[in-house]
């Protein structure tokens, strides 16, 4: 009787979570029309950085260098959305919210290891032995 | 089944003694393979982070070339283009694949699959190619604190790909024997989250060690 009464318990609760979190909502719907888009973005966006390294079309190295790793980050996103079917609904948006968090600490380790031993170089590095009195 | 009696049980307790329950007590089931995309996907922003922290260590040892090579002596640009090209291919044959696997063709399915895995061969085949040479020349990971951290990040990268191809071949065996069961089918669409994961990091090291590296 107990365990009847238990049943009946567990299945409301089942389907409510399923409607909040969005569990069983199947696989991404992958389209023929989806991979090629991805694919042709990222071949164009493979394609001018390595352009402008390999000719210097771009006179200033900073210039290339901003260039380069701005068309990275599109061609990143190109690849989230196109080949690993990211949306923000994609289940229940826990993916894109994994995504975030995993975005923010990715940021802060290269910039904080980055800026941190930038100064670490500059100000206790030894001195050159042609500098020393 | 033993959630529910542990739970009876546990139900039956707390009207006993009126003591506060302070976990879910109703642990509902899971659908089999429901939450594994998402578990799948947690497991790839974990792995995110470790090449995060190889590319901070490649950042701040990246111009310590203790009077070795640097990038512009070592780097073949063309070859790394040939490789991304490699790399790039074999994402579009695995969409190709989990298109075929929706309409749950097998042969065509299996055919993009092999296709996929030799490009990814043929990926690592240069990259070893290039590490082959690089040693050769004397620029080994022992050279200086910039070929260390390349060959880390650059090296974790090909481990990842070359245990893809391991579960590609893997798959390949388990779809000729069982074919496209759902269990299978959730294995694909892993594996085809992993290799489009592997893209996404080899467009960091492309951009970030061999262009900036050449440019520097």
């Amino acid at each position: 009787m107990s365990t009847d009464s238990h049943t009946s318990h567990a299945i409301a609760p089942k389907t409510g979570h399923d409607d909040v979190h969005g569990h069983g909502d199947g696989h991404p719907v992958s389209t023929f029309k989806g991979y090629m888009t991805g694919f042709v973005l990222s071949v164009i966006l493979t394609a001018i950085p390595f352009w402008l390294v390999m000719s210097g079309a771009l006179d200033s190295k900073t210039a290339t260098a901003v260039a380069i790793l701005a068309i990275g980050a599109v061609q990143i996103v190109v690849h989230m959305i196109y080949f690993l079917h990211m949306t923000p609904s994609s289940e229940g948006g826990w993916t894109l919210m994994a995504l975030i968090f995993t975005v923010v600490m990715v940021v802060i380790t290269l910039t904080g290891s980055l800026w941190v031993m930038y100064h670490l170089n500059t100000n206790m590095m030894p001195m050159d032995p042609s500098q020393l009195p | 089944m033993a959630s529910v009696t542990a739970d009876a049980s546990a139900a039956e307790a707390g009207s006993a003694n009126e003591q506060p329950v302070f976990y879910v007590t109703d642990e509902h089931e899971h659908a089999e393979g429901g939450s594994t995309q998402l578990g799948f996907w947690l497991y790839l922003m974990s792995d995110c982070l470790v090449f995060a922290v190889l590319f901070a260590t490649y950042g701040v040892l990246g111009g310590s070339f203790a009077a070795g090579p640097s990038p512009k002596d070592l780097f073949d640009l063309p070859l790394v283009a040939l490789n991304t090209t490699m790399l790039l291919l074999s994402s579009i044959t695995y969409g190709f694949a989990v298109l075929e696997m929706q309409k749950n063709r097998v042969s065509p399915m299996l055919l993009w699959l092999a296709i996929t895995g030799l490009f990814g061969a043929a990926f690592l085949g240069i990259e070893l190619f290039e590490f082959t040479h690089m040693i050769l020349e004397g620029a080994t990971p022992k050279r200086s604190a910039f070929l260390s951290s390349f060959f880390t990040l650059v090296g974790t990268h090909g481990l990842h790909v070359t245990f893809g191809i391991i579960w590609m071949i893997t798959l390949i065996v388990q779809v000729r024997m069982f074919g496209l069961t759902d269990a299978n089918k959730r294995r694909l669409l892993c594996l085809s989250m992993f290799w489009h994961f592997l893209d996404v990091v080899w467009i960091g090291v492309f951009t970030f060690v061999y262009l900036m590296g050449v440019l520097r």
